[in-house]
This record gives structure tokens, C-alpha cells and sequence, in this order.
């Protein structure tokens, strides 16, 4: 997985400065949490059963190898076949080939964050396949070759005049010359353009939300029904999704289908939820001549026994996302990473590396949100400050900050000379100040502090250390 | 002071943290007097330094261990440990027990420690059974809720309860006063820009609410607040709820 997250500061500057997609993030920062606590207030046993699907997936982590092994076998006995990847590459790899057994190629996708991190359309499309992404969002930010915005909103970033310009400019090779700019009938040239390329497909890729062990099915849950289209029409359908994503039982996936469509869009149950197993029946009306699903590790199974291990608990429900001050300020692509906000802090540097995506588990203020309305109850900030951990051992932590966290330390074994150094400090400050209103302000710091006095004063303290006047006798 | 007239014999060691000693020593009297008043034989041992904050959430866990057994050094002996922040307290009683999860006989130590450690407004509301001040102040506050405060030590209702007992003083809500300030420790610092257009977000909310003064409960958040509403040219004031329930406030000319 290819990630730009040396550059978050940067992108979020100029996320900060663009009123567009601060507009998109008000959506998910303000609309969807409001969402979210309205549906799930009127569910009672809303936390009851967070507490379950947290439960369900630390039963099926624990004995993730039988639970996909069975489901292995389930897909098998309904005549489909089931791949495994170690990496990125094997993936890649395993799907090419399927591609090429299929003799055509026009690739269609519905979503899946999944091929996403393993660039998979860079991949087939270098191997001279038209790859199609057919979520409408998805199918924008391909046109316009852009990171997704938001797991669940990946396009949410634009108004109707940008994607305007992107269909005009996309479009025209189908005939499409006049531009549209009604939203509504954007949507309708898009939904025409799909049209064709679902026809004439001749493999269907998707991801898949859940998988259940029990029956061999997996499970995707969509508002657009284009996923059911992609898995559907085409002769071949792939599956390629992670190994964290199996369930043990249809009641069990019932709990997470409950909280899924609240936690990500407030919605009490998404559009669709569709079962698939197999390839189609003797006795079935539609369905695809095969059915392979391709089970992706790509550093999962190294979470394992780690403090990380939890992070396999997410369902890439997006909550995290809306409630987190740092995403709704800055937006998904700030992050440099397919997975951004809270989830993304984590997975990042686990499917990547530490040292190419440190800036992610750093940019977070610990403000907690992100933890409270996890619907599998994954303790996001306990597994930053892991990363963060994982990047000082390997002494990958900025030099200057190590160096002030050594003079820290010191200072804390050595308690008269913290006393002497706060004393000092706060006597710097007094003489830096400026007088305002009855108050004493600094408003330009040295060092490290230029980043305070950037875009905020200092109050400087009014008096000499608390210590300093308790141990002289003062008490109120 | 209503519930708790009598004295009592238990002694509180007062952790003035960090930021309170050399930003903010008022907020120390502040406390102080609050614990006083309520009866408690209160101490402040002189060699205390840090909760080892910045090291911690900077990924270095050993130095953080030693901030840690200086603590302990410090508040062994006292009932209890009381201090004037949410994020330092939960340190303590939340994340200290972390830190020595398989050393045994420190592990027994610190976890004692932590169970008789409390933020300053949640101790008086919950362990001293305070439900109100004897102050009188027209006035009127916003109050922000400091995240580790609110999330760690579910810190919501009591400092409310007692800004309530505050004789003319009106409450008036912000929208959002449970998101993010953008403080963060060393956050604010290491993402300026992000920080500062969180803070930026929050004083606007205060603003909105035309109160006379934000309050919370971390002297980290007020210090990001009053800047932020400093450099905007507001005047709205910010203070340490513990400064505003010990009369404190008034001091100030408005
Ligand atoms: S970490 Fe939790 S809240 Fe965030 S996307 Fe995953 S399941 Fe949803």
C-alpha cells in the first residue's frame, strides 16, 4: 500500500483554506453524528449490542483460522472456490488470473476498500483491462483520479459543478456532448453511462462487508444496488475482501447488520443487504458462472497477538471518521491513505509501515470521540498511542522532540531543578508579555511554541509558580 | 459548604500538575480553599513534578514509568490524591495501571494510587458529597467539556452542578461543548494548523453563546480557549472551574 502521509500537515493546511470540502465535511462532521444518536436512541438495546459484535468478532479472531476454513469449505460445496493471498502482490496476482480465465476484458467494481489498498485497478489496468468502478462516488473520484474522501462518502468533497466538469469531460467518448448540471440529472447520466458497462461486463469485482462461516456466504450492505448489479450480471463474480471480515453464524451477522447502517449513515437498515454463495444453479434465474472469493492477509494476521490485534474488529462502519475533530477538519485525503480519520491512524501504519505513515497516529489530540462510537468498541486512541510507542523504540520520533522528552524526563527525577526550570519559564513568559485589557498576552513564542502563538495568544501567568508561593506560605 | 460541615480526618495530597503551577497558580488556591472548606487536611508535597503526560502520549513509556514511581513517592501516604485537571487525574487513574501491568509489587502500588487519585470538581461533588458553594457571583459562563475529564472520568454533570450553586451565576450552553478543543498536549504544538482551526471552531461557540466567561476544568483547554478568543480581540474570559466556584473570578476586573 502506497501512502503520502509525510505530506498530512500540508494537505491539511490546504483542506483548512478550501471552503468546498469544509462544506462536504460539515455533512459528516455535524449531520451524520446527528443521525447516528437519533436512530440509535430509539434502539434500546443499542449498546447491548455493541457489546455482542464486539464479542462475536473477538470470539471469531480468536479462532480465525477454523471459522475461515469453514467458510472455505461452505463455499466450495456450493461450487464456488476460495483464494488466499499472503500480500498485496499474490492478490493482484490471483485476480489477474481469474480476469484472464474470464477471455474478456471489461471489469466492473462496486466498492471495496480492500482492492483499493491493494491498488488493484492500477494493477488490471496496466494489464490492459477496462476497470470500472460503478458506486457512484467511487466512479467519480476514479474519473478524476483522486483518493477517497470518506469510507462511506468517497465523493463527498465535490459540488455538482465539479462533477459537472468531470462528466463533461469523461462522457463525451460516449456521445454525451451537452453538459448537465442539475444533480438529479447527473445522477441520470451516470446511471445511463454504468448501464452500458454493466452489460457488456464480463467479470464483476466486489468487496464484501461480512463473511459467514456457517453458510458460506458473504455479505454486502449498499444504498445504490449497483453492488447486486456487479455480482450478478457478469459471467464472473470476485470476491476479494480481508480475512478479519468473517463471522461465525447467520445470528451473528444479524447483530452487526443491526448496528452497521446506524453507526455509518444513522440509517436503521441500508438500502440493500444481499447473501451470495456460489455460482448460479441449474434451477436459478440469473447469477454467474463462477464464484471465487479471494481472501486478503496483507499484514492482518501480523496484527495478531499484537496491541493492535482489535483494530480487526472494524467494520469500516466510518463513525470514527464523523465524530473525530482532526477528519472533520482536515478530510480523508489529507491523511495520504486509502484508510484516513481515527481507523485510518491504525491500519495505516500496520499495512504500510510505521516509519511512511507515523504522522497519522500523531494527529490526534486524544480527545477520546472516535472510542465512544465505535460500534465494535475498538480503543482507537490506546492503539495510536501504540504506533506512537512502535515509533519511538525505533527512534523515528522527530530529533528536537526526543531531545525536549529526554530534558522532561530529567527534570522529573530531579524535582528542584523542575522547580528552577517551571520558575524560570514562567518568569520568560511575564517578561515577554504584553499588556491587554488588564491581562498580560504573549503573542509570538519562540521554538517549538511558534506553532501556539500562530494562530493563538498565550496567557502568561499572573504569578510565580504555585509551588514556589505554597512552600513561602501561602495557602488562598 | 452544605453536605460536608465537619471536619474530617482524612488528608488529601493536592497534585497541582504542571501547567497549574507555572501558567495558572491560582487555580492551585483555588483548590486548595475548595478542599478546605470541605473539611480536608490538605498538603501539597514539595517534590512533585509531572504525571509524565508529554513522554506518554509521545510513545516513551519508560520515562513515563519514572514520572510514575515519583508520583507514588510523593502521594503514598495520603488518603487521597486530588487534582485540578481531568487529563492529569485519568493519567493517573486510568493509564498508570497500564504501565505496570506485569511488575508486581509496583503494579499492587500503583493501582492503589490510582483508585485514591480524583480530578478536584468530580472528588467534591462525589467523594465529599458537596452539591453546592457558598458564592455569589452575577454572572454568566459557558462551560467547555475537557475531553479526558468527560471520556476517561465521565466528568459531565458535576462541575455544572456546582457552577448551578453559585448564587447569580448563569449557565449558558454552547453547542459542541463536548468536542475537541484542539489542545492535545504536545498536539496543538506538532499540528498548528489543525489545532488552531479547532480552536478556532470553539471559540467561536463560546463566542455565540455571549457569555461573560468560558470554564472547564484543564488548564491546558482554558490556556487554547482564552488564546484563541485573545487573538480574535474577544474579551470573553476563561477560567478554571475551580477558580470561578472559589469566588476567585471576581478578583479579576472585567
Ligand atoms: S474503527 Fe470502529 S468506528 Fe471506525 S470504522 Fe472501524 S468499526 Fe467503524
Amino acid at each position: 500500500m502506497h501512502v503520502t502521509s509525510e505530506k498530512f500537515q500540508d494537505n491539511a493546511k490546504a483542506a483548512i483554506d478550501d471552503d468546498q470540502l469544509q462544506a462536504g465535511l460539515f455533512i459528516f462532521g455535524k449531520i451524520f453524528p446527528l443521525l447516528r444518536e437519533a436512530t440509535a436512541s430509539k434502539l434500546p438495546e443499542f449498546e447491548a449490542l455493541r457489546d455482542s459484535a464486539r464479542d462475536i468478532k473477538i470470539e471469531a479472531l480468536n479462532n480465525l483460522g477454523t471459522y475461515l476454513e469453514a467458510f472455505e469449505d461452505r463455499v466450495e460445496e456450493a461450487g464456488g472456490r476460495v483464494h488466499w493471498a499472503r500480500t498485496a502482490e499474490e492478490a493482484n496476482t490471483i485476480v489477474e488470473q481469474l480476469c484472464e480465465e474470464s477471455g474478456g476484458k471489461d471489469i466492473i467494481k462496486s466498492k471495496s476498500m480492500v482492492t483499493e489498498e491493494l491498488e488493484l485497478n492500477d494493477h488490471l489496468i496496466g494489464k490492459g483491462y477496462n476497470v470500472v468502478e460503478t458506486d457512484l462516488g467511487e466512479y467519480i473520484i476514479q474519473l478524476r483520479n483522486e483518493k477517497p474522501f470518506h469510507i462511506v462518502g468517497p465523493a463527498l468533497h465535490l459540488n455538482a459543478g465539479q462533477v459537472s466538469d468531470t462528466f463533461y469531460e469523461a462522457h463525451q467518448k460516449y456521445g454525451r456532448t451537452e453538459r448537465v448540471e442539475d444533480k438529479v440529472k447527473l445522477v441520470e447520466e451516470a446511471r445511463i453511462v454504468l448501464r452500458e458497462r454493466f452489460k457488456n461486463a464480463d467479470v464483476g469485482i466486489t468487496g464484501a462487508n461480512f463473511l459467514v462461516a456457517e453458510t458460506g456466504q458473504i455479505v454486502l450492505v449498499t444504498n445504490e444496488g449497483n453492488a447486486d448489479l456487479t455480482a450478478t450480471l457478469p459471467k464472473r463474480h470476485i470476491v476479494v475482501t480481508g480475512i478479519e471480515k468473517v463471522v461465525p453464524t447467520l445470528d451473528d451477522l444479524s447483530v452487526f447488520l443491526r448496528i452497521l447502517a446506524r453507526s455509518a449513515t444513522g440509517q436503521d437498515t441500508s438500502n440493500y443487504v444481499s447473501l451470495y454463495s456460489g455460482p448460479r444453479r441449474a434451477r436459478d434465474a440469473d447469477g454467474p458462472e463462477s464464484f471465487d472469493v479471494v481472501l486478503v492477509d496483507n499484514g492482518r494476521t501480523d496484527m495478531l497477538g499484537t496491541p493492535v490485534e482489535e483494530m480487526l474488529r472494524c467494520i469500516r462502519c466510518g463513525a470514527c471518521l464523523n465524530s473525530c475533530p482532526v477528519f472533520t477538519t482536515v478530510g480523508g485525503q489529507s491523511y495520504g491513505s486509502v484508510y484516513s480519520g481515527p481507523m485510518g491512524a491504525v491500519w495505516t501504519p500496520a499495512l504500510a509501515s510505521v516509519s511512511s505513515a507515523a504522522k497519522l497516529p500523531n494527529a490526534s489530540s486524544f480527545c477520546g470521540k472516535c472510542e465512544e462510537v465505535c460500534p465494535v468498541r475498538i480503543p482507537l486512541p490506546s492503539m495510536m498511542r501504540h504506533w506512537r510507542e512502535k515509533e519511538f523504540e525505533a527512534h523515528l520520533t522527530p530529533s528536537g522532540q526526543r531531545w525536549g522528552l529526554g530534558v522532561w524526563a530529567w527534570l522529573g527525577r530531579h524535582p528542584s531543578l523542575y522547580r528552577a526550570a517551571t520558575s524560570i519559564a514562567g518568569m520568560g513568559l511575564r517578561l515577554i508579555a504584553k499588556g491587554r485589557r488588564g491581562r498580560r498576552f504573549v503573542t509570538a513564542l519562540p521554538f517549538i511554541g511558534r506553532g501556539w502563538t500562530q494562530s493563538r495568544d498565550l496567557a502568561a501567568p499572573a504569578e510565580p509558580t504555585f509551588l514556589s508561593q505554597y512552600k513561602e506560605g501561602r495557602r488562598r | 459548604m452544605t453536605a460536608q460541615t465537619s471536619t474530617t480526618d482524612k488528608r488529601i495530597g493536592l497534585f497541582a500538575t504542571c501547567l497549574v503551577n507555572t501558567m495558572r497558580p491560582r487555580v492551585g488556591f483555588a483548590a486548595l480553599k475548595l478542599l478546605e472548606d470541605a473539611g480536608y487536611d490538605v498538603a501539597v508535597p514539595a517534590d512533585q513534578t509531572c504525571c509524565g503526560q508529554p513522554n506518554y502520549n509521545s510513545g516513551d513509556r519508560e520515562s513515563t514509568r519514572s514520572f510514575a514511581r515519583g508520583f507514588i513517592r510523593q502521594f503514598a501516604d495520603y488518603d487521597y490524591v486530588v487534582v485540578p485537571s481531568g487529563s492529569c487525574a485519568a493519567m493517573v487513574k486510568v493509564h498508570y495501571p497500564k504501565l505496570f501491568e506485569d511488575d508486581e509489587p509496583e503494579k499492587t502500588a500503583i493501582n492503589a494510587i490510582a483508585e485514591r487519585t480524583y480530578e478536584l470538581v468530580s472528588f467534591l461533588t462525589d467523594v465529599a458529597g458537596i452539591d453546592r458553594v457558598e458564592n455569589a457571583h452575577a454572572t454568566s459562563v459557558t462551560y467547555h467539556d475537557a475531553c479526558s475529564g468527560l471520556r476517561e472520568l465521565k466528568i459531565k454533570q458535576q462541575p455544572r452542578t456546582l457552577l448551578g450553586s453559585v448564587d447569580g451565576l448563569e449557565l449558558k450552553e454552547m453547542e459542541d461543548s463536548d468536542v475537541c478543543c484542539g489542545f492535545g498536549g504536545l498536539f496543538c504544538v506538532k499540528y498548528p494548523d489543525v489545532s488552531g482551526e479547532m480552536v478556532r471552531k470553539k471559540s467561536e461557540e463560546v463566542a455565540k453563546t455571549g457569555a461573560e466567561a468560558v470554564v472547564t476544568g484543564d488548564v491546558g483547554c482554558l490556556l487554547n480557549i482564552e488564546g484563541a478568543l485573545a487573538r480574535r480581540g474577544d474579551p470573553t474570559r476563561a477560567y478554571h472551574v475551580a477558580e470561578v466556584l472559589a469566588g476567585f473570578d471576581k478578583e479579576d476586573a472585567s
